[in-house]
């Protein structure tokens, strides 16, 4: 008889494998369903020259050459006008808490300065701390704006043609000037480290228990449930915070990524953030079975957040459905904190929604851990 | 008043009927011992007892709180040791008393682990992980982590599995060093000797409780007589009591042979036939609590099957 390789023995292997991968509802659900879910959601959802992002206007004049440059940029596909508004401080509200991406301005003077022929200038103030976002929607602006405006002065300018003035567009890209990627990516970066570590660790928390035999015994004494997730969770908030200065320490000394904004506002933020990623993985940990399974359900959790949260690609290229599922990560919301904070200086209440929503992530994941929580063998 | 008290409890585990109507009664201050073959439902009873199942039917008080309803109190007066080891493998004998002593709130922590490590003479072996610690110390552990809230009733599930006989005179030593002051102990084995020691016992197969009380009357329950057939060929007189009418169990004991039955007269007719045939004495033996349990299994049907 053979001892260093029998195919009889590599059957039973096999077969044995095979039973206990059909046992495990779970895991097989998860690899045929996953790859598959992933597949659909990030072919649809994801766009690198992204389109229709959403643009504030800032104008006090209804005149035709207005209303001919906005419905110019509209037609490039990359604006569109959510917000009209009448003070350049409004403008910047919106742009600073990251509801839009652009903020176009035609200075009242701008019908005039056509029809004068003296220099007419519009204004495109764009969020450049994702630097991809703007990129192709400043880069087509020239050459529409100033054919939308040759196009609507065709019928005077036929007639006087030296007034075909030459238009000049103004862009501003606010708060990372030079396109510097790392100073998207590093902010980010924080939030996507935090949310591996600690949904993982926090992910075992009960499943070891279970599968070590230490369960039993711990229902059996007198430990409440709530006192049992917050005795799991919490010891990880100190991991949480030495990965976050020393995220923040290479971000300054490594990247040079600008800090403007608040450091107080950042570690609140980042204190509720870390809170609703150790409840989610704790949540996690009252679903799974095995660590295994509690390790497979983090991963299905952890690559939509990096692709759908707005840290690898842009949030607001994706179309509005993927938008609306990127809402469901915590991650997201985060990203628009620590971006708005650190390279725009917003202030808490340009960040507030995205802060609530985080506070929602903790009460929620809480009440799922603790209603999932079966403080019997039942 | 009794520690326990439970009746018409019922178990069900995805339509198998685990714990099928057991009652049983166990009065404060007693070792009660808990027998029954491998799956006859001892360790879920058990659960049931220390809240850690909910039953299907049935009620219970166990030290006087519901048990459906009082799972909480039951738990702060009642300590359960587990089948299985189910301490912090990662964690040293001092370090999971004193997790032990702080989730049961004693105070102060510090003297209650120093007491217990001290009353189990774990004190040499404090820093060692539980991990790395044989059965018996394990054991010890588990005992000492369970009875160091004091509690009112003890429920042992198979204690001395796998432990070396001085180890189970010694914890067996304990329990009833504990008892006498009052500990109302119930404890699951599968050791003859060991049910010996216990004032009562409860026997239960395939989820059904067949008999209570002492030794004496669970043996005078089972109505069974006994014959001893001594010197000649045994092997033979085995072969040919086998299957005989009013021969229930044929079990060799060295140069002896234990012919148990219920039926006395067709019992002795065969047993005398065979002596005769083999050349070997016989005489009338006393029934022992193995022959007893022995002929409960035999009976008992499986539903498990």
């Amino acid at each position: 008889m053979n001892t260093l390789f029998s195919f009889r023995r590599l059957m039973a292997m096999i077969v044995k494998e095979s039973i206990q991968m059909r046992r495990d509802r779970i895991t097989f659900a998860m690899m045929l369903g996953v790859p598959l879910m992933l597949l659909i959601l990030f072919g649809y959802a994801i766009n690198q020259d992204p389109k229709g992002l959403p643009a504030a206007l800032v104008t006090t004049s209804q005149d035709r050459y207005t209303r001919a440059m906005v419905s110019a940029m509209e037609n490039t596909g990359y604006y569109r006008f959510d917000h009209v508004v009448a003070s350049a401080e409004a403008a910047d509200r919106l742009i600073k808490s990251g509801v839009v991406s652009f903020v176009v301005t035609i200075p009242s003077d701008f019908a005039r300065r056509v029809q004068r022929g003296d220099h007419p200038q519009i204004l495109i103030e764009a969020d450049a701390t994702d630097p991809s976002v703007a990129s192709g929607a400043i880069s087509t602006l020239g050459t529409v704006a100033a054919q939308a405006l040759l196009r609507e002065q065709s019928a005077e300018a036929l007639a006087a043609r030296q007034s075909t003035a030459a238009l000049e567009v103004v862009v501003h890209r606010l708060y990372n000037p030079e396109g510097v990627t790392q100073y998207n990516i590093v902010p980010g970066l924080l939030g996507v480290i935090l949310q591996l570590t600690m949904v993982m660790m926090t992910s075992m928390a009960l499943t070891r228990e279970t599968e070590r035999g230490t369960m039993e015994n711990l229902l059996a004494m007198p430990a409440s449930p709530l006192e049992i997730m917050l005795g799991k969770v919490l010891p990880f908030l100190l991991v949480g915070a030495v990965q976050v200065v020393a995220v923040l320490a290479a971000a300054r000394f490594l990247f040079s990524v600008p800090f403007v904004g608040s450091m107080s506002l950042l570690l609140a933020s980042i204190l509720v953030f870390v809170l609703a990623l150790v409840l989610l993985g704790y949540a996690i940990s009252t679903v799974a079975r095995t660590q295994m399974q509690a390790m497979q359900l983090t991963f299905f959790f952890f690559l939509p957040s990096i692709l759908l949260s707005g840290f690898m690609f842009p949030y607001r290229g994706m179309p509005a459905w993927a938008q609306v599922l990127g809402e469901i990560f915590p991650l997201t919301h985060f990203l628009r904190i620590i971006r708005a904070v650190m390279l725009k200086g917003a202030d808490i209440h340009d960040v507030t929604s995205p802060l609530i929503a985080l506070v929602v992530f903790v009460l929620g994941f809480m009440l799922l851990a603790l209603a999932r929580f079966r403080r019997t063998l039942d | 008043m009794n520690a326990i008290e439970v009746s018409g409890l019922v178990k069900r585990f995805n339509g198998k009927t685990v714990v099928d109507h057991v009652s049983m009664q166990v009065a404060e201050g007693e070792i009660s011992g808990f027998l029954g073959p491998n799956g006859s439902g001892k360790t879920t009873t058990i659960r049931v007892m220390c809240g850690l199942l909910t039953p299907d039917e049935g009620t219970g008080r166990v030290l006087g709180y519901d048990i459906r309803r009082d799972g909480l109190k039951i738990k702060r007066e009642v300590g359960y040791m587990t089948q299985r080891f189910s301490f912090y493998e990662d964690l040293s004998i001092e370090e999971n008393l004193t997790f032990v002593a702080r989730l049961y709130g004693i105070h102060p922590v510090v003297d209650a682990v120093r007491d217990t490590l001290e009353d189990l003479g774990l004190s040499s072996r404090r820093k060692q992980l539980a991990g790395t610690l044989s059965g018996g110390w394990k054991q010890r552990l588990a005992l000492a982590a369970c009875i160091m809230h004091k509690p009112k009733l003890l429920l042992l599930d198979e204690p001395t599995a796998g432990v070396d006989p001085k180890a189970r005179r010694d914890f067996w030593d304990e329990i009833h060093l504990r008892a006498r002051s009052g500990l109302t102990v119930l404890v699951s084995t599968h050791y003859m000797d060991e049910a010996e020691r216990c004032h009562r016992i409860h026997y239960i197969s395939y989820g059904k409780l067949l008999a209570s009380g002492t030794v004496p009357e669970v043996i005078a329950g089972a109505g069974l007589v006994t014959f001893i057939i001594e010197g000649g060929d045994v092997i033979r007189a085995a072969r040919e009591l086998a299957g005989r009418p009013g021969v229930e169990q044929v079990a060799p004991f060295g140069l002896s042979l234990h012919v148990v039955g219920t039926d006395r007269a067709a019992l002795e007719s065969a047993v005398r036939a065979v002596a005769a045939d083999t050349g070997a004495t016989w005489h009338h033996g006393e029934t022992g609590l193995e022959d007893v349990f022995i002929q409960f299994m035999a009976k008992s049907t499986d539903n498990m099957a």
